[in-house]
């Protein structure tokens, strides 16, 4: 930036940082803001009086001795025993990231590796699949699983989760593998490799990167789902995000909003750490589509 | 690689596919032929001291055997795609017979439930998803010139509207634009009207999802973006410079012909996941005055204590075709360049 030719006029400075600033609140104060409130009650989060009461809390601090109270945190993760959501996101996310990442890598491999005309069709379908929306199939599966009486249980959601990820995760490690020279199978085949053995002894070391990539998108989508959750289990024995919207339907009263603001900021601080540490592998995966075009 | 060896490795995620996903469309496509059952109802009397009352009930033992014998319910064939709540050709028929002008039947027609979620759905795609490619791309351009040491933490705040879940980010901003809540608070201290609020009227509840749509979707684009603008090449800008080129001159003849593929990259990725809005609605309550095609498809699996397959299938199938639709100018272009390769 030494060159003067490219030094910015003064307005031009002066809107570009106005315009990051502009755009730094947009994205972040929302989040912010309500991580602040769900420290208060509910007569200070949405103050009647004054917005100002938001961020200082004197109805807080009339009701519960500080400015701060943990009261909307307990009721949602104990009284609402919000915990066992979390348990159940927890094991279907794990579950979905390894078992979506083994499908993907083995079948994104042979798409990478095999020269045939069919792989093209399977990837257009696989593009296809991508792009329905979530709820059309899962008003394919209620029947025949009520009739199978496989609805509501943890494993049958993690399957369907699993298999709606996978076209997106095909393409994924498609890509990520065309990248990864054919030398290098080919070579540890001469030496006397299996076609399985070459794949995992030499190329799945190398493409770590791709992998953990690709997990994080696996992890973002099972984490965020909500249509196909919602629909497959039961409301005793569901995940995060449609406990969270069961906490509107059924709390109106004075308080309890407060439980859905606390559950909210609950579902929305391990993004911010996945974002936090993972920043790098996110903006490389969101772009890795793209290269291809 | 062998056809014996590409199967071995790709069949448990072909398996997952076929079963999970293309048999399920198959599924809905049956289910959109059948109707629930009729109600079996008995008429029982009842005699008492004050001579005899006939009530009509619904035979459960019956109604339970005829849902075992047939799951899916009673054939009726393209009947449901027809009816009032799905294309409602007798009502449209009817709208153009009876109406004047254009302005009544569009109005008439937008009554109609399905047209009603059509029309919102591929507003909403339409609209946002050239918004989110403008404002991205602007956020893109003006951030690639801050200082190196501010980019980090711009991008880690940038990224958040777009991984936090729709339903967490919708319903974050939906307690903001409460009438109690800072922004809705703040727009009514702005425009001197204490009773305006953003969740009345439909127009108004529109503007709100739409705005939601590009807040979340910006950073997506914002991303693609930025990292295009890493790999333009240098020399070319150089040259753009030497011949005088101002900088609007530069970012207009240089920077925006090479981002171009990345920006159909993002227009495709935006018309998928716009067609299918779904949770917001429910984040932001707004299913009183905008629906989408999901969102009917939702409310019939979820209607009171039995389920409208029938209806919920048919919706399905329509948005199927939607889909394909929209994505049959990809399909034809990545055809001609993969025949091309080969």
């Amino acid at each position: 930036m030494s060159n003067p030719s490219q030094r910015k006029p003064l307005p031009l400075a002066v809107l570009s940082t106005g315009f990051v600033i502009f755009w730094l609140i947009v994205a972040a104060f929302p989040f912010l803001w309500t991580m602040w409130g769900s420290f208060k009650v509910e007569g200070d989060f949405f103050s009647r009086v004054n917005w100002v009461n938001a961020i200082t809390g004197p109805i807080t601090e009339r009701q519960t001795g500080s400015p701060f109270t943990d009261a909307g945190y307990e009721g949602a993760w104990i009284a609402q025993e919000f915990w066992r959501a979390v348990v159940n996101t927890a094991i279907v996310t794990v579950s979905v990231v390894v078992i979506s990442l083994t499908l993907g890598t083995l079948g994104g491999y042979a798409l990478a590796r095999s020269g045939f005309k069919y792989t093209f069709w399977l990837l257009m379908a696989a593009l296809v699949f991508r792009a329905m929306p979530h709820v059309t199939l899962v008003s394919g599966y209620l029947l025949p699983f009520f009739e199978l009486n496989i609805w509501g249980f943890l494993p049958t959601t993690i399957i369907v989760l699993v298999a709606i990820n996978q076209p997106f995760t095909l393409w994924m490690l498609h890509s990520f593998f065309l990248s990864i020279p054919k030398d290098l199978d080919e070579s540890a085949m001469v030496d006397g490799c299996t076609r399985f053995q070459a794949f995992r002894l030499a190329v799945i070391p190398v493409m770590w990167p791709g992998v953990v990539t690709t997990g994080l998108f696996s992890f973002l989508l099972a984490y965020n789902d909500f249509t196909v959750t919602s629909m497959l289990l039961t409301q005793e024995n569901t995940t995060m995000i449609p406990k969270i919207n069961s906490f509107l339907g059924s709390t109106q009263e004075e308080g309890k909003v407060m439980y859905a603001v606390a559950a909210v900021v609950s579902a929305i601080v391990p993004l911010f750490a996945l974002i936090l540490f993972f920043q790098r592998q996110i903006v490389s995966g969101l772009t890795a589509g793209a290269v291809k075009g | 690689m062998p056809h014996r060896t590409f199967l071995a490795f790709i069949w448990p995620s072909l398996l997952a596919m076929i079963l999970f996903i293309a048999i399920p469309i198959i599924s809905v496509a049956y289910q959109s032929l059948y109707i629930e059952h009729e109600q079996i109802l008995v008429t029982s009397e009842n005699c008492g001291p004050f001579g005899c009352t006939s009530s009509v009930s619904v035979d459960r033992a019956a109604m339970a055997r005829l849902v075992e014998e047939q799951p899916a319910g009673r054939y009726n064939g393209l009947g449901t795609y027809t009816n009032a709540s799905h294309l409602a050709t007798d009502e449209i028929a009817a709208i153009v017979a009876s109406s004047e002008n254009f302005n009544e039947i569009r109005n008439r027609i937008m009554n109609l439930p399905f047209y009603k979620a059509l029309i919102f759905t591929l507003a909403y795609t339409f609209i946002v998803t050239p918004l989110v490619i403008v404002l991205g791309f602007v956020i893109a351009v003006v951030v690639n010139s801050i200082p190196q040491m501010l980019k980090g933490p711009v991008i880690f705040f940038s990224l958040l509207p777009m991984l936090v879940t729709p339903l967490v980010g919708s319903l974050v901003l939906f307690w903001m634009i409460d009438s109690r809540g800072i922004i809705g608070a703040g727009l009514q201290a702005l425009f001197g009207d204490p009773t305006l609020s953003l969740k009345a009227s439909p127009m108004l509840t529109w503007v709100t999802l739409f705005v939601y749509g590009v807040w979340h979707s910006a950073p997506f684009a914002f991303v693609v973006f930025y990292a295009g603008l890493q790999t333009v090449p240098t020399d070319t800008l150089e040259s753009a410079m030497v011949d005088g080129a101002s900088r609007w001159e530069r970012i207009r003849f240089v920077v925006m012909p090479y981002l171009l593929p990345l920006a159909s990259f993002i227009a495709l990725m935006q018309l998928m996941d716009n067609f299918r809005i779904f949770e917001p609605i429910i984040g932001f309550s707004a299913a009183a005055s905008a629906t989408s095609l999901s969102y009917l498809i939702y409310s019939d699996l979820r209607a009171g204590n039995s389920p409208l397959f029938g209806s919920a299938a048919a919706t399905s199938m329509l948005t199927i075709i939607g889909v394909i639709i929209l994505l049959l100018p990809v399909l034809h272009r990545n055809w001609r360049e993969f025949s091309r390769k080969v």
